[in-house]
């Protein structure tokens, strides 16, 4: 097991490599570099902003250089600071941000979790069955759902007609002025639309997915071995079919998670959320360069640890995995 | 795949299949109208869709504005109908250009095997680590936006899905009777590759093809909700649901059709790529192609 989890570790180490190239690539994308954008009128092309670029991207060397350069303060985390006016350190306020991301897609991803594994298995076990139809147009409309548009509508609905939930933000403006549990109360109900929004169109997919794993599982010999022993069909699919069924799961929540993550661009900006995803839309629109690298690499970094996570998990949970070799990709 | 009868008796085979599945002929008849809508949107559209009146600001939908008018008194029926043709050339020119790719690493990959394989799936395994959005907001960062951006960027992150299959595929097919027989009289491989393999490997392509369609829409429009992508004055159903956005209290009808317009074309070109799937080939039923494509969005 030790040894199957050290292959995982030395085979990411490339793949960490290759988030920074990629982010130098798309960096050096600019026509005639990150400079050309700052015009005259671009209120950030003071001479000291200049002069910083300049000497913090190295512009005056070969690219290779550059690259070098960049990599050996990106391995310290150091990805310099921003462009704005306040001049910040990326890593610090990207820390600011983090938590704030990681704690919506955690919760996302157990309500999904949580709710997907009973949708797949009841449509599953009742194959064709009206519930089954019931829910396969759900997650067909849940597939064709854009989530801005949803976010919308509900902002529209729950926020502006009804006035029942609040639309923007993780607190009300008068929350110093509220009792503790009046605070917890506002903090929750901030976060309801967001991440009612963020779950639709997850639970939809992997809802799909738990079907397909157990339709595939209730066909296996062992299961019929099971049901020819006698054994009632509810032991049958919850103790033989379902723990199977739920193998790949771990797999499929790893590869889920830069969707997710990707989703919280557009969720956090339409909520006004201050977590990754608007950082990354700001900073995108103020051209602060060193935020977008550094958000980028940040991101990628966290997805390769939490696929790393996963395969290890994965072979931890299913023997046949670690000794078999390489895993089944889909 | 290719394996029984003649290809028009496959044509006949396919049909049969296809029309007994009434969701994916109902997909398949919206997807024909919604088609003919944006070929025909200059005749059709009751205003010009970027003419703005000072006099009709944010009216409700009426008579003469069926689907009311946006902040700059603008027809919002009419920029509807001009922004499927934006959402349609970016779903066909996205997956083309991410199917080519995907085609030729994924054939490379899966012909050859080896160091080319191994080169080609790690760069896949890397683009599958980039959080899609962040990845597509950090290069229009550095690009000046127009349509052609749009449509390059969001097929450069999207081959993925196409490359594996196109992998597999090959990976089963290099290994039969015919290709074996190719090469040993001589055949190139290019000519093997092109010529023998990957005719029998185009159902899976064009599946994969179909349903990228409306996921490359998706991600157009939110790139453009977001300001991000097709600049204004051209009308998207992403840029009119972004030009509602700060109108949500007085004008929801600027963000209920084009919203409505995205969940249409989307489901329908999903039921009726499904419909495909499922025709093509049973065996394709509840398979790679179908799972690869799910999570790609």
């Amino acid at each position: 097991m030790a040894l199957f989890a050290l292959r995982r570790l030395l085979l990411s180490i490339p793949l960490l490599l290759g988030i920074t190239f990629v982010s130098y690539v798309v960096i050096s994308l600019a026509p005639g570099g990150p400079l050309d954008f700052l015009t005259p009128e671009d209120p950030n092309a003071s001479p000291e902003v200049t002069a910083r670029l300049i000497q913090e991207f190295g512009l005056d060397q070969p690219i290779h250089v550059q690259y070098w350069q960049w990599l050996k303060r990106a391995v310290r985390l150091d990805f310099g600071r921003s462009f704005l006016p306040d001049g910040r350190p990326v890593l610090t306020k990207i820390g600011e941000r983090l938590p704030v991301t990681l704690f919506l897609n955690l919760i996302e991803m157990a309500i999904i979790v949580g709710l997907a594994v009973p949708i797949g298995v009841l449509s599953a076990t009742r194959q064709y069955s009206l519930y089954d139809k019931i829910t396969t147009i759900f997650v067909f409309v849940g597939f064709a759902t854009p989530d801005f548009w949803l976010a919308l509508l509900l902002m529209i609905l729950f926020g502006v007609q009804l006035g029942w939930l609040p639309i923007s933000g993780l607190r009300s403006l008068n929350w110093e002025y509220m009792s503790f549990w009046q605070q917890q109360w506002d903090f929750f109900a901030h976060l309801i639309l967001p991440i009612v929004v963020a779950t639709f169109g997850g639970l939809a997919g992997f809802s799909r997915y738990m079907r397909q794993s157990m339709l595939e599982v209730v066909r296996q010999d062992y299961v019929q071995t099971a049901r020819a022993k006698g054994l009632s069909e509810r032991v049958v699919i919850s103790k033989h079919a379902l723990r199977n069924a739920l193998l790949p799961v771990v797999t499929i929540l790893a590869l889920a998670l830069p969707g997710l993550i990707g989703g919280s661009v557009i969720i956090e900006s339409i909520f006004a959320i201050p977590g990754m995803g608007q950082l990354m839309v700001q900073s995108v629109f103020s051209r602060d360069y060193p935020v977008v690298m550094g958000n980028l690499v940040i991101v990628a970094t966290l997805t390769l640890v939490a696929n790393l996570v996963a395969d290890i998990t994965y072979g931890l949970v299913d023997p046949r995995i670690r000794f078999g070799g390489r895993r089944r990709r889909r | 795949m290719a394996a029984a009868g003649s290809p028009r008796g496959e044509m006949r085979q396919f049909w049969r299949t296809f029309s007994r599945n009434q969701l994916a002929m109902c997909g398949g008849a919206v997807v024909l109208v919604l088609v003919t809508l944006a070929v025909l949107a200059p005749l059709l559209a009751p205003w010009d869709p970027n003419r703005p009146d000072t006099k009709k600001i944010l009216t409700a939908p009426s008579r003469s504005h069926w689907l009311g008018t946006d902040p700059l008194g603008r027809d919002v029926l009419s920029r509807v109908l001009y922004g499927s043709r934006v959402s349609l050339a970016v779903g066909f020119v996205s997956v083309g250009i991410a199917a080519a790719i995907g085609v030729l690493l994924g054939a490379a990959a899966g012909y050859h095997g080896g160091v080319v394989d191994n080169v080609v799936m790690r760069l896949v395994d890397l683009m599958l680590v980039f959080p899609r959005f962040f990845l597509l907001l950090a290069v229009l960062a550095f690009l000046k936006p127009s349509i052609w951006t749009i449509m390059t960027v969001i097929g450069l992150t999207g081959w993925m899905g196409v490359a594996r299959l196109v992998r597999a595929e090959f990976l089963t097919l290099r290994e039969r009777e015919f290709v074996i027989w190719s090469e040993s009289v001589g055949a190139g491989a290019p000519r093997i590759i092109f010529r023998h393999i990957l005719p029998n490997a185009i159902a899976p392509i064009l599946v994969a093809m179909t349903l990228g369609i409306p996921a490359a829409i998706l991600t157009e429009a939110g790139l453009s909700f977001l300001g991000l992508g097709v600049q204004p004055p051209y009308a998207t159903w992403g840029n009119i649901l972004n030009d509602g956005r700060d109108y949500i209290e007085i004008a929801w009808w600027m963000t209920l059709y084009p919203g409505l317009a995205i969940l249409v074309t989307v489901l329908s070109y999903n039921l009726m790529g499904e419909g495909i799937r499922d025709a093509l080939d049973p065996r394709l039923r509840q398979s790679r192609v179908g799972r690869i494509v799910r999570l790609g969005r």
